[in-house]
């Protein structure tokens, strides 16, 4: 049996991928948003989509992101499979009662009457010189709600097969995509030059249809000193700084915050005595504060040091001060030496 | 002086708007204008949404002071259809007025009367097809029963009870029938607009024949999904029908806190350059005839109508307010479109298909039918008196498959009733 045919992709050509084979599979797979029909998205995601699979599959929307996810609630029961883009996260708000009191909870206040069975895309997270408006990483907001599942890829590869699955799942899904790393892996080192996609291993993207479950961590770097909890951007950022100072970190990219993949954490975080969890968003509150409190529940007596969390600060994503507030280098350099030295 | 203010400048005045009576008040509606039947003839079901403003501020009516039908927007029903009619509003009227009892009785924690509005869900359904989807607000269950969905199962559901088929979940009157065209209430308000859109426009493009209706009351076209469902539904000319009830009230405050002081609900419509009516919502005719109009134009794609039914809500929000704290008392007695079921019936008689003696033996056999029901649903238990799902289910359907954390929190409630109840809990 022969290999299937694999294209170096970057992450937004491995979305569109994944929409692209989604629509030509399912008939009831629609996508709509602002901008993404006949111009093909911003960022491109959905380039192509309409002129292949037709106004009634792939269409612009209102700026109005209530209407957008109100609707594809009202799709999925009709009997659809939305996918609907939010253009940024940070616009995510307008949506957040349909997503949170309607999508979410549709199975369950109806008994499974009616199902919501829609993958809201969006991207997320800064290092683009965004500001506060275009940066944002909302998604502990999205963990904290019963009902939706937070899935966030962070390489084409697992882009495209994570994408599939959250199409095919049943339940609402977010799907937040690192837009810092659309083009690119990035070190954390924003005066460095750009590394493209094509270096990297997880850029070999099958063409056609495959899927990575939803639920699954993986681990990137097996490691024996600490364990590094993590997912988007970031975790390129701490694979860089780890090889930068040769530090054997086992680093774990969650690709999706719920279901967590708790099984992996654990088993790591009980092998390496030490566990630092790391994320772009705000501190409090932040998905690494669910992290951090897991790992003690189930790990406290194997823990040598305290759980260190590297985090964004707890301000609006400043736009001149971006490098600043970003959870760089030199952030994880002092927390991996706080946490060794324990 | 506080900064900014300048002394050669008349000072601006906020306006909060109150209503014209208040507990103590006389009520006097002399000054709601009441256009002539068929003042307003009934345009092409297809007329552009520009040439028929006037029907946005105007009232469609149908049945007269003399209780009969007239004019361009008699819809012509027969005796039969009438009495059927008449039929259903009566059976919500008296199921209404049961289970509000059953509330008062400590068998449920909440229940929402429509009195005074049965034809906004009654005279609706009727007039659409059996299979279109139907997205209501939380008093019109009216629709379940046009549709002859089963009582007991509205009242399973009223007790989250053993029989309920959304397994205690709901705030009661929350139903759910897919079967019926009948979508999951929300309790968050307008949620349903934008996604009764979403079902039209999935309609449309899987070139189906099914529309679909939505509901929602005076207070809540403020929600910001009123008017993203508006623009979406104008964008792409989905086959939906917007309803707006207005009862005059959402909870204590007046529809002037929705902006009735300034328009009418029905000229909302016309910014967005869809098809907009303004009816006598206690005219059954009227509203069946405006819904009628509507679903052909819908059908034919013709595009979405927002249709405004003027009515009165006779009673309480729900059985959580007492409306004589805030407003005057007498307003129903003193509503000068009258009674729905009133004007109803007065107007089958008039034309000799009914009588009172009629009436009243229909009110004894719907009363009859009720209370069996209710006896049937009880043996399924009431609130809080221990028959209810199995305990497990609180967590199904969060998910369509249970995740690891809830299976880990389903366990720990159980050890809790254990606890509780001691070891022989499980067997019961």
């Amino acid at each position: 049996m022969s290999e299937p045919a694999t294209k170096s992709m970057n992450m937004i050509e491995a979305i569109n991928s994944a929409l692209d084979v989604m629509l030509a599979k399912d008939p009831e797979v629609v996508i709509m948003g602002e901008d993404v029909g006949y111009f093909g998205g911003v960022f491109r995601a959905t380039a192509g989509l309409q002129k292949k699979h037709g106004k009634s599959r792939v269409f612009d929307t209102p700026i109005s992101e209530c209407g957008i996810i109100g609707v594809g609630v009202g799709m999925a029961a009709y009997g659809l499979r939305p996918v609907p883009e939010i253009q940024f996260a940070d616009y995510i708000y307008p949506g957040l009662d349909q997503l949170v009191s309607e999508a979410a909870r549709m199975r369950y206040r109806s008994a499974n009457d009616f199902i919501c069975p829609m993958t809201v895309r969006s991207p997320f997270g800064g290092g683009i010189f965004g500001g506060q408006t275009h940066s944002q990483s909302p998604e502990s907001l999205f963990t904290h709600v019963c009902g939706i599942k937070t899935v966030i890829p962070a390489t084409p590869y697992d882009a495209k097969g994570l994408l599939i699955a959250a199409i095919e799942d049943n339940d609402p899904v977010v799907f937040f995509e690192p837009k810092r790393i659309y083009n690119g892996p990035f070190s954390g080192y924003y005066d460095r030059p750009v590394e493209p996609w094509s270096k990297h291993d997880g850029s070999a993207v099958p063409e056609g249809y495959y899927r990575i479950d939803l639920g699954k961590a993986a681990v990137v770097r097996e490691g024996q000193a600490v364990t590094v909890l993590t997912y988007g951007t970031m975790v390129h950022v701490v694979r860089a700084v780890v090889a930068e100072h040769g530090i054997d970190a086992e680093i774990i990219d969650l690709r999706t915050l719920l279901p967590l993949d708790i099984e992996t954490v654990e088993a790591s975080v009980k092998k390496t005595g030490r566990c630092m969890v790391v994320h772009e968003a705000t501190r409090t509150s932040g998905f690494g504060a669910e992290l951090a409190a897991q790992v003690q529940e189930r790990c406290f007596y194997h823990l040598e040091a305290p759980i260190e969390r590297v985090t964004g600060f707890d301000t609006p994503y400043p736009h001149s001060l971006e490098w600043a507030y970003f959870p760089g280098p030199v952030r994880l350099a002092r927390a991996f030496d706080k946490i060794m030295k324990d | 002086m506080v900064h900014g203010i300048k002394d050669n400048l008349a000072p601006l005045h906020l306006h909060v708007p109150e209503p014209k009576f208040r507990p103590g008040d006389k009520a006097d509606f002399s000054d709601i204008i009441i256009p002539e039947v068929d003042a307003i003839s009934r345009p092409d079901e297809h007329a552009s949404p520009a040439n028929i403003h006037a029907l946005a501020y105007g009232l469609v009516r149908v049945l007269g002071d003399d209780n009969r039908a007239v004019g361009s927007w008699n819809p012509g029903l027969d005796a039969d259809t009438l009495r059927a009619m008449l039929r259903k509003m009566l059976l919500l009227r008296v199921f209404d007025d049961r289970m509000f009892r059953a509330q008062r009785q400590g068998k449920t924690s909440f229940y929402m009367k429509s009195f005074g509005e049965e034809a906004t869900s009654v005279a609706t359904t009727m007039a659409l097809h059996s299979d279109d989807m139907c997205f209501p607000s939380y008093r019109q269950q009216g629709i379940l029963i046009t549709r002859d969905y089963p009582l007991v199962d509205m009242m399973n559901q009223i007790y989250s009870n053993s029989g309920d088929r959304l397994k205690g979940r709901q705030l009661p009157i929350m139903y759910s029938a897919k079967d019926y065209g009948f979508f999951s209430i929300s309790g968050n308000l307008t949620t349903q607009y934008p996604q009764a859109v979403g079902w039209a426009m999935a309609s449309a493009s899987r070139a189906d024949t099914r529309i679909s209706a939505v509901w929602c009351g005076d207070g809540s076209t403020a929600e910001g999904d009123f008017h993203s469902a508006l623009t979406f539904a104008a964008v792409y000319n989905a086959p939906v029908i917007f309803q707006v009830v207005n009862n005059q009230w959402a909870i204590s405050s007046f529809s002037g806190f929705a902006g009735s002081e300034r328009t009418t609900f029905a000229a909302r419509a016309i910014g967005y350059g869809i098809a907009g009516l303004r009816v006598d919502g206690n005219d059954a005719l009227a509203v069946f005839a405006a819904m009628q109009w509507a679903a052909n134009r819908a059908r034919t794609n013709g595009g979405p109508t927002l249709i405004e039914y003027f009515t009165y809500r006779g009673e309480g929000h729900s059985t959580s307010d007492d409306p004589g704290a805030y407003r005057a008392a007498e307003e129903y007695a003193l509503w000068p479109l009258g009674d729905p079921v009133t004007r109803l019936k007065d107007h089958l008689i008039t034309i000799g298909a009914w009588s009172d003696e009629q009436h009243e033996a229909l009110i004894l056999e719907l009363s009859d039918f009720v209370k069996a029901s209710q006896k049937e649903a009880e043996q399924n238990g009431i609130l809080g008196h221990g028959l209810h799902h199995p305990m497990e289910t609180m967590f199904e359907d969060v998910f369509e498959e249970m995740p690891w954390h809830l299976k880990e929190q389903c366990e720990q409630m159980l050890e809790e009733q254990r606890d509780k109840f001691g070891p022989e809990w499980e067997a019961r």
